[in-house]
């Protein structure tokens, strides 16, 4: 039992604990800070399978950035942890899914599991190139080889945040009679959004 | 540790988001359960690129995560106007395009 190994169990065990407390917790708030774990965990599989830049990357963007804005919106909408989400599907619906999920989850473990991947990860720090995972060397594959989908990646996170303006900014002209509420409680949400 | 062991760690992810997808009636738990099945994807690539030895996996996880973060910007302002018009974020309320 090396010391890899042993850090690989402690972080897989806290990453699937994350993610199942994040599933069933009922606090959104709760939720989003078990996945944060969830992804720290992740990060340090990342970091012993040498891919160090991506597990930095993960960590900021991630936890830094996207699950701050999950917050920022939790927030935002007030939403109290008890808020009563109703009664549950039939029992009948609800045995299929758990089905169908177990069942994709099995395949997948079958899948994995054959002998095509055993070799082991080793080291940190890949023998056969230094570079392996670095910043240089994934910055380097990424304007060379993967110039056009990374320019790509530009104009879809421009036209994400075009469209993300586009939809969460109301204008209250424009909103159908129908669709305009009348409760003092929106009011209030309305005011801060701007 | 085998590579495998780290692809199942991500099949396992993948599979307690699925479950979160199917059962979460909470929509902003469901979103983040699509996160979680995307980041299970990132950790396949990393152990598959790690296995072949080569840094190409590593832009892929680079650019998934560039689809997360807008779909995360997108997926909440509209859950932001979705919860103005019904005031409820359970799923089951959303059913103003159910035929």
């Amino acid at each position: 039992m090396t010391i890899d190994s042993v850090i690989f169990a402690i972080s897989a065990i806290v990453a699937v604990f994350g993610a199942t407390m994040m599933v069933s917790v009922r606090n959104p708030v709760a939720a989003v800070l078990y996945l944060i774990v969830s992804l720290v965990a992740q990060s340090v599989l990342y970091i012993q399978l040498s891919a160090l830049f991506v597990a930095a990357v993960l960590i900021i963007v991630y936890a830094g950035a996207i699950l701050v804005l999950f917050l920022f919106v939790i927030m935002l909408l007030n939403l109290r942890g008890t808020e009563e989400l109703g009664e549950h599907s039939k029992p009948i619906s609800r045995f299929v899914k758990c089905l169908a999920a177990t069942l994709i989850t099995v395949e997948l473990i079958f899948a994995f599991k054959s002998g095509l991947y055993s070799e082991s990860a080793g080291a940190v720090i890949d023998t056969n190139s230094s570079t392996f995972g670095s910043a240089s060397e994934v910055g380097r594959l990424m304007f060379t080889k993967y110039v056009y989908a990374f320019e790509l990646t530009g104009v879809l996170l421009l036209a994400a945040v075009v469209g993300a303006v586009v939809i969460a900014k109301r204008d209250p002209d424009e909103i159908p009679a129908g669709l305009r509420s009348t409760t003092d409680s929106d009011q209030k949400p309305r005011k801060v959004g701007g | 540790m085998p590579i495998s062991a780290y692809l199942i760690v991500a099949g396992v992810l993948f599979g307690i988001g699925t479950i979160g997808v199917l059962m979460s009636r909470n929509i902003i738990v469901l979103f983040m359960c699509i996160e979680l099945m995307l980041n299970s994807a990132n950790l396949s690539l990393i152990a598959f690129s790690r296995a072949a030895k080569v840094s190409d996996g590593h832009v892929f996880v680079f650019l998934v995560l560039t689809v997360a973060a807008a779909e995360a910007a997108v997926g909440l302002a509209m859950i932001i106007t979705i919860f103005r018009n019904k005031h409820s974020i359970n799923i089951d309320r959303y059913n103003i395009l159910k035929w």
